[in-house]
C-alpha cells in the first residue's frame, strides 16, 4: 500500500531537505518545510486510521495494511522484509508520533529561532520521526530494531546538540551508552526469536507462540531479553539516569523524544508482543516490580529537584513506571490509554516550561522564577491545565488513565495497588510544588530579567494550546464504563484485534469498588494539592538552597546518589580495567611488536650493506648464486 | 696433416680443462681487477675459453654448428669491445680515472 510508504518518507524527505540543503535557506522555509513534511504524515496517518475505523460495512474495522519494500536481509533459511504494516495499534501510535511530531515542530521555528545549527536541529527532528515511524510501522522484529536503533541515535544527536558545552556532550554520551546496554538485551532477545521460530516476522512468531511450539522457558527467555530492552529505552531502573540528564537537548527535543515518543518505544514493544508476554508470567511480575520501584524512586526524587526540566524528567521516568505497571498485570489497553494522554499533558508540560525557559532568557532553576502568572498568561493556564491533567484532577486526561490503571492492579495485586497510589500522591506533590513555585509569590529573577520577560509568540502559544485541549479530553478515548454505556472503553474495543483475548482475562472491579477507588484518587489529589498550597501559597516558602538539606531530603536532591553508586561501580571499575589492559598492552603487547620490529628493522640493515653499488660485487653476487645453483644441481 | 686429427690427437678433456681454467682467470680477474680495461680483457679472455670449448666440441662431434657460435661470438664481442672502450674513454674523460671501485652510483 502507496500510502504507507508515503506517511514513512516524508519525513525522511524532509530530513534530507534540511539537512542538504536547509543551510542556504532562510529559517522560517527550512522550519516550515520540515514541519510540512511531518503535517503529511500526520494526514495520511489520519487516513490509515480512518480506514481502520469500523463501519457499517466493515464491522470489524479495515484489515491491517501491510507494505514490503524490499528484502532486508537473508540468510540461510531466514529472510526478513523491508516491510511496514499498520494495525490498529500502529496506527494510534503513528497519530501521536506524527500528531505532536508537527506541533512540536511548528513550536520550535519559533523556539530554536536564531540558533546556528537551526537547519541541523529540524533535519534531525525529522530523521527521528521517520526512525520512529519505522520503529512503530515495522512488521517484523528486525525493522523495530532499525527504528529503535535509529531513535538512539538522533537521541543522541539532539541531546548533544549544543555541543560545544562539554556537560551536554557528556549527557549524550550518557544517553547513548545506557541505551546500548539496554539495545543489547533486545538484541539478544531477536537472535532469541531467530533460533526458535526461524522468522523475526511479527505473525510467525506470534503464530509459533500460540500454537505452543516454544517452551515457557525459551518464552520467558525472550521476554526478559525484551525487557531489558525496554528498560534502556524507556529508562526503567536500573537503567533510568540517562533521562534526566537528556534534558541537556533543547527543550521541544525533551518534549518530543524524551517525553511523548522514544521513551514509549519499551511500552510500545511489550503491547506488541503481549503474546509472548502472557505466556510468560515471571517476566510480567519482573515488569510490575521494576515499574513500581521506578514509580516510585522517580517520583521521590521529583520531590526535590529544581530545574524545571529535571523535574519533570523525574516525572517521566515515573509515569513510564506506571505504564510498566499497567505493562506488568496485563493491562495493555489501559497501559496505551496512559501512553497516549501522557504523550499529551508531558508534552504539554515540557513546551510550557521551554516557553518559560525562553521567557526568562535560558533560566531553568524554579528558585529563580516565582511569579510569571502575570507576566505569562497562556504559558500559565497552559501549564496549569497540564499539571491537573498529570496529577489526576477529576474528568481530565490523566485522571482516567491513572484510575484505569489503578483500578485493574487494585484487583490484581492490592500491595502495588497501594505504592501506586502513593506514587500517584507524590507525583501531585511534585507538580504542584513546581507548579506554584513558578508561576506564584513574587518574581525572584534579577531585574534584567524581569524586564526581559514576556509571553511567548504565537508559534509557542499555538502548540500549546492544542496540546492543552487535548489533554482535556484524552480522557474521552477511553471512558470507564461508570460515565457512560454506549462509547465506554472505546480504546479497549479499539485495540482488542492486536490484544486479543489477554484482556478478557482481566477482572474488572465492581462499579462500588470503583466509585471507591475514585473516590480515593480524588482525595490523594486533593491531599496534594492543600499541602502544596500550604506550603508553597501560603508559607510561600522557596525551596532550600542545596547546602541547606538534611536527611530524606538531601538523599532526594542527590538523586539518592544512584549516578555516584553507578560511577564507582562501573564507570571507575571500567576505567581501572582499562588503564590496566593499557599497561598490558604496552608492556606486553607493544613490548612483543617491538622486539618483532626492531629485528626486521635490524635484519634489513644487514642486508642492505650488500646493495653498495659496486658492480664487482654484484657479480661476485651472481656468480655465488650461480655455483650454489651447480651445487644443488649435483648434490640433489 | 689432416687438421682434425691435430685436435684428435688429444682427449676432449684437456680442452674442458684448458677453457675452465681459462675461463675462471678471466672470472677472478672481472672480479678482483680494478681497471677498467683489464676487466674488459677479462671479459673476452672468458668469451675465448667459451669459444675453445665451443671449438673442440664441434670438432669432436663432428657437427659444425658449434662452430657457427664461435662467429657470432666473436662478432659480438667485438662489438662489445668497441662499445665498452668507448664507454671507458669517455669515463675516463669525467673522471680522470679508470678505476671501477669509484663507479658505485648504482645504488638503490
Amino acid at each position: 500500500m502507496g500510502m504507507l510508504f508515503i506517511i514513512l518518507l516524508s519525513p525522511l524527505i524532509g530530513f534530507l531537505f534540511s539537512g542538504i540543503i536547509g543551510k542556504y535557506l532562510p529559517e522560517k522555509i527550512t522550519g516550515w518545510i520540515s514541519s510540512l513534511s511531518i503535517f503529511v504524515s500526520f494526514i495520511f496517518s489520519l487516513q490509515v486510521f480512518l480506514d481502520l475505523t469500523p463501519n457499517v460495512a466493515e464491522p470489524a474495522g479495515g484489515p491491517a495494511f501491510e507494505a514490503i519494500g524490499f528484502t532486508f536481509l537473508s540468510v540461510g533459511d531466514v529472510f526478513v522484509d523491508f516491510a511496514i504494516q499498520a494495525d490498529r495499534l500502529t496506527s494510534l501510535m503513528m497519530l501521536v508520533i506524527t500528531g505532536i511530531g508537527f506541533l512540536i515542530h511548528l513550536y520550535s521555528i519559533s523556539y530554536m529561532h536564531g540558533d546556528k545549527g537551526f537547519y541541523k536541529f529540524f533535519a534531525y527532528l525529522n530523521l527521528f520521526v521517520f526512525n520512529m515511524l519505522v520503529l512503530v510501522m515495522g512488521s517484523n522484529f528486525l525493522m523495530l530494531f532499525f527504528g529503535w536503533e535509529g531513535v538512539g541515535l538522533c537521541s543522541y544527536l539532539l541531546i548533544g546538540f549544543w555541543y560545544r558545552n562539554a556537560e551536554y556532550g557528556k549527557a549524550a554520551r550518557k544517553a547513548f551508552i545506557m541505551n546500548r546496554i539496554g539495545d543489547l538485551g533486545l538484541l539478544v532477545g531477536l537472535f532469541l526469536v531467530i533460533s526458535s521460530c526461524k522468522s523475526l516476522n511479527y505473525s510467525d512468531v506470534f503464530a509459533a507462540a500460540k500454537s505452543g511450539s516454544l517452551s515457557t522457558e525459551m518464552v520467558t527467555a525472550i521476554c526478559i531479553s525484551f525487557f531489558i530492552g525496554a528498560m534502556g529505552k524507556s529508562a526503567q531502573i536500573p537503567l533510568y539516569t540517562w533521562l534526566p540528564d537528556a534534558m541537556a537537548g533543547p527543550t521541544p527535543v525533551s518534549a518530543l523524544i524524551h517525553a511523548a515518543t522514544m521513551v514509549t518505544a519499551g511500552v510500545y514493544l511489550v503491547v506488541r508482543c503481549n503474546v509472548l508476554f502472557e505466556m510468560a508470567p515471571a517476566a510480567q511480575q519482573l515488569i510490575l516490580w521494576i515499574g513500581l520501584s521506578t514509580s516510585i524512586l522517580a517520583a521521590l526524587i521529583g520531590l526535590k529537584q529544581n530545574d524545571i526540566k529535571k523535574v519533570l524528567a523525574y516525572s517521566t521516568v515515573s509515569q513510564l513506571g506506571l505504564m510498566f505497571i499497567a505493562l506488568g498485570v496485563g493491562a495493555y489497553s489501559a497501559a496505551m490509554f496512559h501512553l497516549i494522554t501522557h504523550a499529551f499533558f508531558k508534552a504539554l508540560l515540557f513546551l510550557g516550561s521551554g516557553s518559560v525557559i525562553h521567557g526568562m532568557g535560558g533560566e531553568q532553576d524554579i528558585r529563580k522564577m516565582g511569579g510569571l502568572k502575570s507576566y505569562m498568561p497562556v504559558t500559565y493556564y497552559t501549564f496549569l491545565i497540564g499539571t491537573l491533567a498529570i496529577s489526576g484532577m477529576p474528568l481530565f486526561s490523566g485522571f482516567f488513565s491513572k484510575d484505569e490503571i489503578l483500578a485493574t492492579v487494585f484487583t490484581q495485586q492490592p500491595v502495588v495497588w497501594f505504592l501506586a497510589v502513593v506514587s500517584a500522591l507524590i507525583t501531585g506533590v511534585y507538580m504542584f510544588r513546581v507548579f506554584l513555585v513558578t508561576f506564584m509569590g513574587g518574581f525572584r529573577g534579577t531585574e534584567t530579567q524581569k524586564h526581559h520577560l514576556h509571553e511567548s509568540p504565537a508559534l509557542i502559544t499555538v502548540p500549546l494550546i492544542i496540546l492543552t485541549i487535548l489533554s482535556l479530553v484524552g480522557g474521552l478515548l477511553n471512558l470507564p464504563e461508570l460515565f457512560t454505556h454506549d462509547h465506554a472503553q472505546w480504546l479497549k474495543h479499539w485495540l482488542s484485534p492486536v490484544l486479543g483475548n489477554s484482556q478478557d482475562a482481566l477482572h474488572h472491579p465492581s462499579h462500588s469498588t470503583e466509585w471507591m477507588l475514585m473516590g480515593i484518587a480524588v482525595s490523594v489529589f486533593i491531599a496534594a494539592f492543600l499541602y502544596t498550597r500550604n506550603k508553597y501559597i501560603s508559607h510561600a516558602s522557596v525551596p532550600e538552597e542545596d547546602a541547606e538539606m538534611t536527611g530524606a531530603a538531601k538523599w532526594s536532591a542527590h538523586k539518592f546518589y544512584v549516578d555516584e553508586l553507578y560511577d564507582k561501580v562501573f564507570v571507575r571499575s571500567t576505567e581501572r580495567l582499562g588503564s590496566t589492559m593499557d599497561k598490558a598492552d604496552s608492556g606486553i603487547f607493544a613490548g612483543l611488536m617491538g622486539w618483532v620490529s626492531s629485528g626486521i628493522s635490524f635484519m634489513s640493515e644487514l642486508f642492505s650493506k650488500i646493495q653498495n653499488g659496486r658492480i664487482q660485487y654484484y657479480l661476485l653476487y651472481m656468480v655465488i648464486g650461480v655455483i650454489l645453483m651447480l651445487v644443488i644441481k649435483i648434490f640433489k | 696433416m689432416n687438421p682434425d686429427s691435430v685436435f684428435n690427437t688429444l682427449d676432449i678433456s684437456h680442452y674442458i680443462y684448458l677453457s675452465s681454467v681459462l675461463f675462471c682467470i678471466g672470472l677472478f680477474g672481472v672480479l678482483t681487477r680494478r681497471n677498467a680495461i683489464v676487466l674488459l680483457m677479462c671479459i673476452e679472455l672468458m668469451l675465448n675459453a667459451v669459444n675453445l670449448l665451443f671449438v673442440a666440441f664441434s670438432s669432436y662431434m663432428g657437427d659444425s654448428a658449434g662452430q657457427l657460435f664461435v662467429f657470432f661470438i666473436m662478432v659480438v664481442a667485438a662489438a662489445e669491445a668497441a662499445v665498452g672502450l668507448a664507454i671507458i674513454v669517455m669515463i675516463y674523460r669525467n673522471t680522470r680515472s679508470t678505476d671501477v671501485g669509484l663507479f658505485d652510483k648504482l645504488k638503490g
